[in-house]
């Protein structure tokens, strides 16, 4: 079914090195429009190397990108546009400190958009509306709890619009019990059919939203399955250890939501 | 004490002098500010040739003393029949402008990179994002640090009379030969300059508090 | 090219006489500075009543005015009084008694820096108070306050020069005697601050390597300004 959509981000053969490290070893991947693909594996496997490459915040050595028609590896692509169409949400959230919740959501509407002030306030407000924060429009981050302040980068990130969200591990700076709301936020999200690509080490998220999870380790794609399949039958070995070791960890301490990863 | 009297009378040909050291003293931050954050900017986003050329002329300009800059440009100016108020406010600039631009490049630093990743990643160029972005928090953050220096700018225009500036320093010196009271004279002068810089830090302070933010960390 | 040289190498021994008194002075300053400044900060931190009160008076007073003016206070005033000192003795004295209120600033931040746990953990090993600021908290802080005493270091060797003003022979009032005689202001300037920036440097050298000498593994702190 995937395959009679557009594909909306497509890699291929994707290479990255960090002096003596090779992070990503030749990794290629296709995702259509609406799917939400979850990344789960070890930690400094190049999960978020991989996703930092696709808006180019991470230069790659060698391979091709291309999100929604446009060559990100081509060096005369417009690199800045092209973001715009590529929404990111950071594991520490990034916000900017010196803007309240609304400026953040607005001020790339305005200033990279060119957007009118007014037009951009209305959509920013729409935006913290949907992720439940429109009473905290005109707090600054340093006011907020830090899944609020996620919440509000997730808000900021959408307003442009984007093709395609990426998000690197978004909740993995956050206390366990403020998990769940930024969970809630992007299944609705998923819900409404926007494409995804979510690195995570929130298991119940990845089985209960994603329509494909891939299991990266070592610098490679290991498995890429639906989630019935990798949760229940992991065709590899190393798939197979790795969801052991994070199900015994959840049986022993983990809390309610999840893993902290 | 000698001669108190005629000290205390001569107290408003000293303070005459303030405009002077106040007009030095701006015209120095100013310009000082005007230099040196564009110099910060070179040192952290400037590629290795530039930020190492600025970082050198920056240290070698900090090893020399002020009143040693005076002469140079007093020197270079008086023969192309500048006054010596021109020397003394381009010495001093050039140096604020090196103090400025390591207390700006400070700032710039001690803003996270995932301030800039995150303007990269909604679209903005390197450029803007230094502009919308890191500048306004750097400026902000930069500002107790500025307050210093604009301290040490006015106490040191105050070497501006060594080449016959006529400030409150020189003033003071008139006042002492006249009178012979030295002790009174620039017991008085010093508390003028400390009530100016008092006062600065404290109308800083006000700026400082009037645009901050809730910022965290830092 | 040749004339500026051999003009050069004819001041060469002047500048050099200049550069050993600036250091004098820079030496005795620093010492004053911290023969004095330490009992400041320890008065201003754990002191009480007159003697916190005048232990911040004297320090924001002469952190609050020009040390030209301290300079020619006390090279003109101690006469007024009926001392007569050398010159040299004046600018010692000046710059540091100068140097003793940003010094007992810096130490002051240091020894804040130490966590109040430290005390803490000393008390309740039963030491006294004294003996905890001698034994625990100061050697930690005075460890802590090495960058910032190279800031110090740097700041007395360039502004001793004002002691030209009083005609004490430093490197600053040799370069004016020189020019004296030649009437070659602009290259005997540009060879003075040169003589500075090497000295400056080196000291910054030197301090680098006591702090490298002393420094313990996570025992740090931000640069004081």
């Amino acid at each position: 079914m995937a395959d009679t959509k557009q594909e909306i981000v497509r890699i291929e053969n994707l290479h990255k090195r960090y002096g003596n490290l090779e992070v990503l070893k030749g990794v290629s991947l296709s995702i259509s429009e609406g799917e939400v693909v979850v990344v789960i594996g070890p930690s400094g496997t190049g999960k978020s190397t991989m996703l930092r490459c696709i808006n180019l915040l991470t230069r790659p050595d060698a391979g091709g990108i291309w999100v929604s028609g446009v060559e990100m590896t081509n060096p005369r692509a417009d690199i800045n546009r092209a973001r715009e169409n590529i929404g990111m949400v950071f594991q520490d959230f990034n916000l900017f400190s010196h803007l309240t919740a609304l400026q953040n959501v607005t001020i790339a509407l305005t200033k990279v958009k060119g957007m009118k002030p007014e037009a951009a306030r209305a959509k920013g407000l729409e935006e913290l509306e949907q992720v439940g924060l429109a009473d905290k429009a005109n707090a600054y981050p340093a006011q907020l709890s830090g899944g609020q302040k996620q919440r509000v980068a997730i808000a900021r990130a959408l307003a442009m619009d984007p093709k395609v969200m990426l998000f690197d591990e978004p909740t993995s700076a956050l206390d366990p019990e403020l998990i769940g709301e930024v969970l809630e936020v992007m299944k609705k999200l998923a819900k409404s059919g926007m494409t995804m690509l979510v690195v995570t080490h929130e298991m119940s998220f990845a089985r209960e939203v994603a329509d494909r999870i891939i299991f990266m380790d070592g610098g490679y794609i290991v498995e890429d399955s639906p989630p019935d399949q990798l949760f229940t039958n992991p065709k590899s070995d190393r798939a197979r250890l790795f969801l052991s070791k994070i199900e015994s960890y959840h049986r022993t301490e983990g809390p309610p939501m999840g893993g902290r990863g | 004490m000698q001669n108190a009297e005629a000290v205390f009378s001569s107290l408003p040909y000293i303070g005459r002098g303030i405009p002077m050291t106040l007009i030095i003293t701006t015209i120095t931050l100013a310009f000082g500010a005007l230099i040196g954050l564009p110099l910060a900017l070179a040192r952290v986003y400037g590629n290795r040739f530039w930020a190492g050329l600025v970082n050198t002329v920056v240290q070698t300009i900090r090893s020399i003393p002020l009143i040693v800059i005076i002469f140079i440009a007093f020197s270079v100016l008086s023969d192309l029949q500048l006054p010596a108020f021109v020397a003394a406010c381009l010495s001093l600039a050039i140096r604020s402008s090196a103090y400025q631009s390591e207390l700006f490049r400070g700032a710039i630093q001690s803003i996270g990179p995932g301030q800039m990743m995150a303007a990269r990643a909604l679209g903005f160029t390197r450029i803007r994002a230094i502009f919308h972005i890191i500048i306004p928090q750097a400026l902000r953050l930069a500002i107790p640090s500025w307050s210093n220096e604009a301290a040490v700018v006015l106490k040191d225009s105050s070497l501006a009379f060594a080449v016959g500036v006529l400030e409150m320093m020189r003033r003071a010196d008139y006042v002492r030969a006249r009178t012979g009271n030295a002790i009174l004279t620039y017991a008085l002068v010093g508390i003028i300059y400390f009530l100016m810089t008092f006062i600065t830090n404290r109308l800083l302070d006000q700026l400082d508090r009037r645009l901050s933010v809730p910022m965290e960390g830092s | 090219m040749s004339a500026l040289l051999s003009y050069y190498q004819s001041i060469l021994p002047k500048l050099w006489a200049g550069t050993l008194v600036t250091l004098q002075l820079s030496f005795w300053a620093l010492l004053i500075g911290f023969a004095i400044g330490l009992p400041m900060a320890l008065a201003r931190i754990y002191g009480r009543g007159l003697l916190k009160a005048l232990a911040i008076a004297y320090i924001e007073l002469l952190r609050g005015s020009p040390l030209v003016v301290q300079l020619l206070l006390i090279y003109y005033g101690l006469p007024q009084l009926g001392i007569v000192i050398p010159g040299t003795t004046s600018a010692i004295i000046a710059l540091g008694l100068n140097s003793a209120a940003y010094q007992a600033e810096y130490y002051r931040g240091a020894i804040l820096a130490v966590s109040e746990g430290q005390m803490m953990a000393a008390r309740a090993l039963g030491m006294s108070r004294l003996q905890a600021i001698r034994h625990i908290v100061l050697p930690q802080a005075l460890r802590l306050v090495l960058p910032a005493l190279s800031n110090e270091v740097a700041y007395m060797l360039k502004y001793s020069s004002v002691a030209f003003l009083i005609a004490v022979k430093e490197l600053t009032a040799m370069g004016k005697i020189a020019i004296g005689r030649s009437y070659k202001a602009r290259e005997t300037w540009l060879l003075v601050a040169v003589f500075y920036i090497i000295l400056v440097n080196g000291a910054a050298r030197l301090m680098q390597y006591v702090e490298r000498k002393f420094k313990i593994p996570g025992l740090q702190m931000e640069e004081v300004h």
